[in-house]
């Protein structure tokens, strides 16, 4: 069995389309979206068309800083242009899309595996794993030997020593990583739909259940199109260019 | 169930244990057979109960991650592993040949017996690198020679998979590895590198020629780090009929910077199968170890922290390519050798460390009596080697990055082709199908080489003149 962490989609269909696509070639029968489904791109109600009957048929899906906002509020802890999509994304959205939002929980469980947005440790104030030891927090937190979490959109893998900070792992796209269950380990799927390392290819991880290994791919997309569709809809120019140039 | 202590006759998991064969510090190793079994097994079982040393668990796990991706000759088979939780322990091939440790009690060997013998341990070494592994614990106990001459690597716990995360680094915060045949690098903390690996073979090599280790088996940190420094006495002084290329050889691989090792396992094992083609430099007769001035540079640098190179084995043997450029030096086909001679340059200069190997084929002259024809054989054998050396001299290249032979065969592409194959050859450079003359030979030899080389194979155009 195969589970593919989709985080961080950002409304990109181009980028989920192509990752779905990718994970299905490559054996993925179970899917999961640790959060940020919305926000930045210009394909929101597309994106839920295809997200949300995938978690009526059992694919989880947890709630994202940027889904919360959709939902309502002022947005103060977001950046300026992420507040206009968000506003934006208010208005292309219906009731049946606000009801599928707000019934995401903030954290899931599967197995030995646990899923949240941010950080398990806690997950309602968005915090940012960046180190060691908020990694190692959020471990402690979960309790499970394996965490997968999205918000930062960079791949990592963090696991843990003999104690104190977790070690710190950048995978290389395509490889399977081995994970004992002997120690624990804190996936960062990285992003769907909005890349920040100067890659514009798409990211998202492949768990395999028998081999206990955990593989990150990086996946072209049309990101053309996707950031096309941005300028189309008169959202921030910032956004289309971070498509276009990865950063 | 206590899998460190169990009877002959008794079954895991299929699995109908055997004599016990091995007890250690770390491990325990049992002989097993299953139904249906194409291969001797053995068990490995660690030993992790309370007490034991926390590098028992470590190296079981690194060695169960790295062995199960390892493929191919140089490594035991794998065949599987059973659950951490309750029954830790894993099922490989047994191995059956003699351990180089056995080699090694009785040393001093001839200097050619050595060679033959770590040229086929750089062999695996080097397949290693190219799946990516270090293996940072070389020493003659981790060595077996399979029937047929092919080494075999056992003994991963120490290992580093250029892909993987690195449990033994985050493990230990100090170095680890064993006191003989460690590394300067290592002792320094860095994992990364694979001529850290070389390093050991040179210490291997050392061993079997002179019957001592170059640095002893110091057991206190200062003592490690003496070889930071200090550079072992040449083995020549404990030896002194030792030949000068096997002293090169061995002083090559014990450089105490790493960069001024040989690059590659492969550059290796190439010069202990071809000892008549070592450069010699300052090394082969050098008698006492280095001056004050240098040790003293060294242990200066020694005092600080080293750069950190971090590069997977991949993207380092990337850069340090066997190159065999496959040259028809007697038909006077300037504009084709001129060409090869451009594109061998920008592969020397995109890729630092890459070697040259200058190859030409000539055929065995038979038709006329024994003596004349070996004489006049000789003679072409000759001329061909001083134009290989004329047309690679323009490539201004040092000694240690270029190679020269002149191979016999009837059918050069066959020859080019077995060359390419024993050499660890990763790019041949060679002349496409010319015009007159040429095409007699090199026509058929090219697209052979292409359609049957191992290889990547890059066909030189001589530019027309519109």
């Amino acid at each position: 069995m195969k589970i593919a962490v989709l985080s961080d989609i950002h409304s990109n269909l181009e980028a989920l389309l192509a990752c779905l696509a990718h994970a299905r070639y490559h054996g993925a029968e179970q899917f999961v979206f640790p959060g940020d489904l919305l926000g930045y791109g210009a394909d929101p109600k597309a994106c839920l068309e295809i997200i949300a009957p995938m978690v009526n048929a059992g694919a989880i899906a947890v709630l994202g800083n940027h889904d919360k906002a959709v939902l309502g509020g002022m947005c103060e802890n977001l950046a300026f242009v992420a507040r206009d999509a968000i506003y934006w994304t208010r208005e292309q959205l219906g009731q049946p899309e606000r009801d599928f939002i707000g019934a995401l929980p903030m954290v899931a469980r599967n197995g030995n595996a646990y899923y949240v947005h941010a950080s398990a440790a806690s997950p309602e104030r968005w915090t940012y794993i960046d180190s060691g030891v908020a990694a190692a927090k959020c471990m402690q937190a979960s309790g499970s030997p394996l965490t997968f979490i999205g918000h930062v959109h960079h791949q990592t893998l963090y696991y843990t020593a003999g104690g104190g900070a977790a070690q710190v792992f950048i995978p290389v796209p395509g490889v399977a990583i081995p994970v004992s269950r002997q120690r624990q380990w804190l996936a960062i799927a990285g992003s769907v739909g909005q890349q920040r390392d100067g890659n514009p290819a798409a990211a998202y991880l492949l768990h395999d259940l028998q081999r206990e290994s955990l593989t990150f791919f990086r996946v072209p997309y049309d990101y053309m199109s996707a950031a096309a569709k941005i300028r189309a809809a008169g959202l921030p120019e910032r956004l289309a260019r971070r498509l276009e140039k990865g950063n | 169930m206590d899998l460190t202590n169990l009877r002959p006759g008794s079954v895991v998991d299929g699995f109908r244990v055997g004599e016990k064969i091995h007890e250690g510090g770390m491990a325990v190793l049992y002989r097993v057979e299953r139904e249906g079994g194409e291969f001797p097994m053995l068990m490995k079982v660690p030993r992790l109960e309370f007490g034991s040393h926390p590098s028992c668990y470590v190296g079981f796990e690194v060695e169960r991650m790295i062995l199960e991706v390892l493929t191919g000759p140089h490594v035991p088979r794998w065949v599987t592993k059973g659950s951490l939780d309750d029954t830790p322990y894993m099922v490989m091939e047994y191995v059956e040949g003699r351990s180089l440790h056995e080699y090694a009690d009785l040393a001093p060997l001839s200097a050619d017996e050595a060679a033959r013998l770590v040229a086929a341990l750089a062999t695996a070494v080097h397949d290693m690198h190219r799946q990516e592994v270090i293996h940072l614990d070389l020493k003659p106990a981790n060595v077996i020679y399979r029937m047929d001459g092919r080494a075999v690597l056992v003994d991963f716990g120490l290992a580093r998979h250029g892909h993987f995360p690195d449990l033994v680094e985050e493990e230990f915060h100090k170095p680890v590895g064993t006191s003989g045949y460690i590394s300067p690098e290592q002792i320094m903390g860095n994992r990364d590198n694979p001529r850290s690996d070389l390093f050991a073979l040179g210490v291997i090599l050392y061993q079997l020629c002179t019957g001592r280790l170059p640095f002893g088996e110091p057991t206190t940190l200062s003592g490690f780090r003496r070889r930071l420094f200090l550079d072992p006495l040449p083995p020549r002084r404990y030896v002194p009929d030792l030949p000068e290329w096997m002293q090169e050889i061995i002083l090559h691989c014990l450089e105490v910077e790493a960069e001024n090792r040989y690059a590659t396992a492969a550059q290796l094992a190439f010069d202990l199968a071809h000892p008549d083609h070592v450069p010699l430099t300052d090394r082969a007769t050098r008698h006492k170890r280095a001056g004050l001035h240098t040790i003293f540079r060294r242990w200066w640098r020694s005092l600080r922290t080293e750069p950190d190179t971090k590069a997977a084995p991949t993207t380092h043997l990337a850069q340090a390519p066997n190159i065999l450029v496959a040259l028809d030096t007697g038909t006077g086909q300037e504009k084709i050798l001129q060409a090869i001679l451009a594109a061998v340059r920008r592969a020397a200069a995109a890729d630092a460390n890459c070697r040259i190997m200058c190859v030409t084929v000539i055929e065995p002259d038979i038709s006329i009596e024994q003596d004349t024809g070996h004489e006049l054989a000789n003679s072409l054998y000759t001329r061909r080697l001083v134009e290989l050396h004329h047309w690679a001299a323009e490539l201004q290249l040092p000694a240690h990055r270029l190679r020269f032979h002149v191979l016999e065969g009837t059918n050069a592409a066959t020859v080019l082709l077995e060359y390419a194959r024993q050499n660890h050859v990763d790019q041949i450079i060679m002349g496409a199908r010319g015009s007159s003359g040429l095409r007699r030979i090199l026509g058929s030899v090219s697209s052979r080489v292409v359609a049957e080389a191992g290889c990547t194979v890059t066909v030189v155009h001589a530019q027309k003149t519109a």
